[in-house]
């Protein structure tokens, strides 16, 4: 084993952590307020705020968050009720403390109201950030690495420069045995008879076809189509063209496995995350913004996030790191202090294709090592979580799982 | 340099920056005169593309030329179709056939 660091944290239930992060999470809205106020001191020392709005139970917000809170990069979590809301509260805990992660539960309601809560919550966590320091920590390689992909405001540089680009970083993440996780069938309508001829089986080439089928028909019933007039003026011709440069960040390698959020891949492999829930359209837009699905990227084990971005999106996130890379050279003249790598610099002759890939590559290894990276420097810890359902996958969306 | 071949598979190369009618461009050390303005993004052949024949963009097809195409041509609606079925106009249920 070739590790990219020796100082890895080591969670009580073997996964390895690139970050050390206590999470404050609120369990509905009517609880932002005293999480946010008991983790604002702590807000540039590795305690984030994530949480749930809805008073309303959901399986999926609560898969969500149990895989958040027993993330490799968190190393405990606070949970702050309100006390009447209908989230799982009590199951929660015990999911994260079955883990081996110090975590507990404050109720607003029994705690005697917003001023004492917040004392309370912030001593919590002054002495788990203590009971952190002694967090073991060991070599990890970076085959054990989960990486994530996505884009955001996109435009007509992004598939011609940072998509492809983080699609040759992922095949040598892949060569390196990593996880790597590409998403949103809602953009791959038109390359799905490509995507499933690069599946591990026929069988799971059938399952991604259905999974953009699905996303096809989701979008309709919401009045979405893909291709657009304006694709036509940026030079795009087909739908077929204009899903290939979204689906070029996933490289060339071949497809291990379906999952949907919350399932974290046990191999390595390149893997399909399919965000759009089954069933009838319900609760409204699949993933409301970029951080839904960047949240949904961790919840998968993501230690870190690629993402895409031609007109410049300046988002990070909590608990794992996010690497911009900056499709367009004069959005990164613009932006630089936001942006981590200069992809668009293909179209001035500063640098290939190949160039770009193999930075990415670099860097991605770097932050999983500790370097921050200018999201992170610059305290973005975006987070949102919405209302949304899904039926478990099979055994034929992870065929490799048997061999 | 102001185009880019996004695969070695590829017939056809990327404009890289926008180019005005009189342009010379080079395509595998070939000159070209553009014979319009063009953005970025824009599609040239890079070799000569029959008619039928595949439009290969990232090393796949994205659709098929609808006329002969010379090299250095403009590649879009005027000299290609889309080749996707929208198959999910089709029958639901047969399509999820297999999937969960």
């Amino acid at each position: 084993m070739n590790p990219i660091r020796n100082d890895a944290f080591l969670r009580a239930d073997g996964r390895k952590g690139i970050r050390n992060t206590v999470v404050v999470v609120y369990l509905v809205e009517c609880a932002h307020h005293v999480a946010r106020e008991i983790q604002l001191p702590f807000r540039e020392a590795d305690v984030h705020l994530i949480g749930f709005g809805g008073c309303y139970p959901n399986d999926y917000s609560f898969r969500m968050l149990q895989a958040l809170c027993t993330h490799p990069n968190v190393g405990a979590a606070l949970l702050v009720s309100l006390g009447c809301e209908g989230f799982n509260r009590r199951g929660l805990l015990q999911a994260i403390r079955s883990s081996g992660r110090p975590a507990d539960t404050l109720v607003i309601q029994e705690t005697g109201g917003t001023r004492s809560t917040i004392e309370r919550g912030r001593d919590w966590v002054r002495e788990v950030k203590r009971q952190l320091e002694a967090t073991p920590r060991v070599p990890m390689a970076a085959r054990e690495l989960v990486v994530g992909t996505v884009c955001g405001g996109s435009d007509g540089t992004s598939g011609i420069t940072a998509n492809p680009g983080i699609g040759r970083a992922f095949d040598r993440l892949v060569a390196d045995g990593a996880v790597c996780i590409f998403e949103e069938t809602g953009e791959l309508i038109g390359c799905e008879q490509i995507m499933a001829a690069r599946a591990a089986t026929p069988e799971l080439g059938e399952i991604l076809l259905g999974s953009v089928a699905k996303a096809a028909k989701y979008y309709s019933v919401l009045g979405h189509g893909s291709f657009a007039p304006g694709n036509a003026d940026g030079g795009l011709t087909t739908q077929e063209e204009k899903s290939m440069g979204a689906y070029s960040k996933s490289g060339s390698a071949r497809i291990s496995g379906l999952i949907k959020p919350g399932d974290v891949p046990r191999a390595g492999g390149l893997y399909l995350l399919d965000v759009v829930p089954d069933g009838d359209v319900r609760f409204g837009f699949p993933n409301i913004n970029d951080n839904a699905e960047i949240a949904e990227l961790i919840a998968c084990g993501s230690h870190v996030t690629l993402f895409s971005t031609g007109r410049g999106s300046v988002v990070g996130s909590a608990i794992s790191p996010v690497i911009k890379v900056c499709a367009n050279p004069e959005t990164y003249r613009n932006l630089s202090d936001d942006m981590d790598v200069d992809a668009g610099r293909i179209l001035e002759s500063r640098g290939t294709l190949d160039e770009v890939g193999a930075e990415i590559h670099r860097l991605t290894l770097a932050v999983a090592a500790g370097a921050q990276t200018a999201s992170e420097s610059l305290g973005h810890q975006e987070f949102v979580l919405g209302y949304k359902s899904f039926e478990p996958i099979g055994p034929a969306c992870h065929p490799t799982y048997a061999v | 340099m102001c185009v880019i071949r996004l695969s070695p598979l590829d017939n056809i190369v990327v404009l890289t920056r926008s180019v005005q009618a009189g342009d010379i461009v080079e395509i595998d050390g070939r000159s070209v005169s553009m014979p319009q303005a063009l953005g970025l993004g824009h599609k040239l052949a890079c070799r000569r593309i029959a008619a039928g024949e595949k439009i290969l963009k990232y090393g796949v097809p994205i659709g098929s030329a609808t006329r002969d195409i010379e090299p250095g041509e403009h590649v879009h609606l005027h000299t290609m179709q889309s080749d996707y079925l929208p198959t999910y106009t089709l029958d639901e249920a047969r399509l999820f056939k297999g999937a969960r």
